[in-house]
C-alpha cells in the first residue's frame, strides 16, 4: 500500500490525546476499539439502526457511521471516560441498581446516548427519554428498566449538583 | 462489513471541493453526514474511489432568513434546524420533519443538503422541500444554477445533479399569511425510514375558505410525489372532515408505485398514505386557523 492512503490524525479521547496513522476508510468505533483498546464501543447493526456503537465527538451523540479521519483534531468521549477516580457515573450507578442491563452489548451505547440527554435536559420525562432513546436497540430488557434508570440517574443528578462539591455531568 | 478503500479528501472552501469534483468527476461522491453513504458503503452499495469530505467547508453550514421563509447550507444539520428559533418562527414545517429524522446520533450527523442530493424516497426533506415550494442552488467549475424541487427529483435515488456539480445551498420561501402546516408519518419505530409520510400546507382566505393547499409525500413510490390534483380539490372549499377526505381519495389514485416490502404492502402503504394525508391536513387547518 502506498503512504497516500494513509493518513495521520490526532484523537482527543476521554481526555488523553492520541496521534495516530489511520486508513480514511476506517471507522471511528474501530479505531477507538482496535487502535486504541477502549473496547466498550460496541459495533452492532454498523449502518445506523441500533446506537450500540455511540460516542460523543465534541459532546454530540455519533454513530459509527463517521470515519476517523472526520474527528481529527475533535474530542472523543467513550463509554470508559464516564467513571472517574475510579468512581461510577450516576448514570452507569442507576443502570446497575436499576438493571437497567443484562447481557451489557448494547450498554454503552444507552449510556452515552443518556448521557447527552441528561445534557440538554436534566430532568426528562418518559417520553422524552424513549424518544431520546429510539435509536438504541436493546434485546434483553424491554427497556422499562432502562427508562427507570435514566429517571433515576436523573435525579441522583439533581442532587449531586444541589452540593456545593458535586461534579456535574 | 466495512467500506472498501477510497482515497479521502477534505477541502476547506466550495472552490476547493468543484476543483477536486471536477478532477475525479466519475469516481468520486460527496461524503455530507455520511448518514447514507457510509452504509452504503459498509454494505458494499457503493464504491467510490474518491470521497470529497465537505462537513470542513464551514461557508456551507448555515440558517439564514430569504424570501419570507430561510436559506440554509448545505452541510446545516438536522438537529441544528430541530434547535434553530427563526426556523421554529419561519418555517416550523421544516423543524418538524427533521425531528422526524432518524435518531439523535443520526440528526447529529445528517445534514439537509446531503439528504436532498440523495434523494431516497424515504427520506422526509425532499417531501417536505417539494410542498414548500423550495429551490436548490447548484454549483461547479462552470458556474452555477437554481433548480426547484419540481425538477430536481428525478427517481429513485436520482436527481437533476451532474458530475463536478454540488448542491450548496436550499432556498426555502415563507408561507403565505392565514398558514399552517403539518408533517406526520408513520414508522414501525420512532425515528426509522416511515411506511408513508406526509407534509401538508394550508393557507386560508380572510373568509375561512381554503386559499391554497400543498402535499408532499415520502415512501410512496421511487419519487417525492406532489399529488397537485388533490391539491386543486382542496381550494376554495371548507377545510372540514369532507374536504380532507375528498383530498386523501385522491391522494391514493395516483400512487401507483408504492414498495412491497415486509414492512409493509402496497396497498397498505396506499391505504396509510390517505390516512395520514387527512391527519395532516387537517392538523395543518387548525394551525392555519391559530394564525388567521
Amino acid at each position: 500500500m502506498q503512504d497516500e492512503d494513509f493518513v495521520t490524525i490526532r484523537l482527543t479521547v476521554n481526555d488523553v490525546t492520541h496521534r495516530l496513522v489511520v486508513e480514511p476508510r476506517r471507522l471511528l468505533a474501530d479505531v477507538l476499539r482496535e487502535d486504541l483498546g477502549l473496547t466498550g464501543t460496541n459495533l452492532g447493526c454498523e449502518h445506523g439502526a441500533c446506537g450500540s456503537c455511540t460516542v460523543l465527538v465534541d459532546g454530540q451523540s455519533v454513530s459509527c457511521l463517521m470515519f476517523a479521519v472526520q474527528a481529527n483534531g475533535h474530542e472523543v468521549m467513550t463509554v470508559e471516560g464516564l467513571a472517574r477516580n475510579g468512581q461510577m457515573h450516576p448514570l452507569q450507578k442507576a443502570f446497575w441498581e436499576q438493571h437497567g442491563l443484562q447481557c451489557g452489548f448494547c450498554t454503552p451505547g444507552f449510556l452515552m446516548t443518556a448521557y447527552e440527554l441528561l445534557q440538554h435536559n436534566p430532568d426528562p420525562g418518559e417520553e422524552e427519554i424513549r424518544s431520546a432513546l429510539s435509536g438504541n436497540i436493546c434485546r434483553c430488557t424491554g427497556y422499562q428498566h432502562i427508562v427507570n434508570a435514566v429517571r433515576a440517574a436523573a435525579q441522583a443528578l439533581a442532587q449531586t449538583t444541589a452540593e456545593p462539591s458535586g461534579t456535574a455531568v | 462489513m466495512k467500506p472498501p478503500r477510497f482515497r479521502y479528501f477534505a477541502p476547506q472552501s466550495v472552490e476547493e471541493a468543484l476543483t477536486l469534483l471536477a478532477e475525479h468527476a466519475e469516481e468520486a461522491r460527496v461524503l455530507a453526514g455520511g448518514q447514507s453513504l457510509v452504509p452504503l458503503m459498509n454494505m458494499r452499495l457503493a464504491h467510490p474511489s474518491v470521497l470529497v469530505d465537505i462537513n470542513g467547508i464551514s461557508e456551507l453550514a448555515y440558517v439564514r432568513p430569504w424570501d419570507g421563509g430561510l436559506a440554509l447550507g448545505a452541510i446545516t444539520r438536522d438537529a441544528t434546524i430541530e434547535r434553530d428559533a427563526s426556523a421554529a418562527a419561519r418555517l416550523p414545517l421544516l423543524v418538524e420533519a427533521a425531528h422526524s429524522v432518524g435518531h439523535p446520533a443520526i440528526r447529529n450527523r445528517s445534514t439537509v443538503g446531503g439528504s436532498i442530493a440523495h434523494a431516497d424516497p424515504a427520506a422526509e426533506l425532499p417531501a417536505v422541500m417539494l410542498a414548500l415550494n423550495a429551490e436548490f442552488e447548484v454549483r461547479s467549475r462552470s458556474g452555477s444554477r437554481t433548480v426547484s424541487a419540481q425538477d430536481f427529483f428525478k427517481g429513485y435515488l436520482s436527481t437533476d445533479l451532474k458530475e463536478g456539480e454540488l448542491l450548496t445551498e436550499l432556498r426555502v420561501p415563507g408561507l403565505p399569511a392565514r398558514a399552517g402546516s403539518a408533517f406526520v408519518e408513520f414508522s414501525r419505530r420512532e425515528g426509522d425510514y416511515a411506511l408513508a409520510g406526509v407534509a401538508a400546507i394550508i393557507a386560508l382566505d380572510e373568509d375561512g375558505t381554503i386559499a391554497d393547499a400543498r402535499l408532499g409525500l415520502c415512501s410512496v413510490g421511487p419519487a417525492p410525489v406532489r399529488p397537485q390534483a388533490a391539491e386543486a380539490l382542496l381550494r376554495g372549499q371548507r377545510p372540514d372532515d369532507e374536504a380532507w377526505a375528498a383530498a386523501a381519495a385522491a391522494v391514493v389514485a395516483v400512487l401507483d408505485n408504492p414498495l412491497s416490502d415486509i414492512h409493509g404492502s402496497a396497498d397498505y402503504r396506499r391505504h396509510l398514505a390517505g390516512v395520514l394525508t387527512s391527519q395532516a391536513l387537517a392538523t395543518a387547518a387548525t394551525r392555519a386557523e391559530r394564525n388567521r
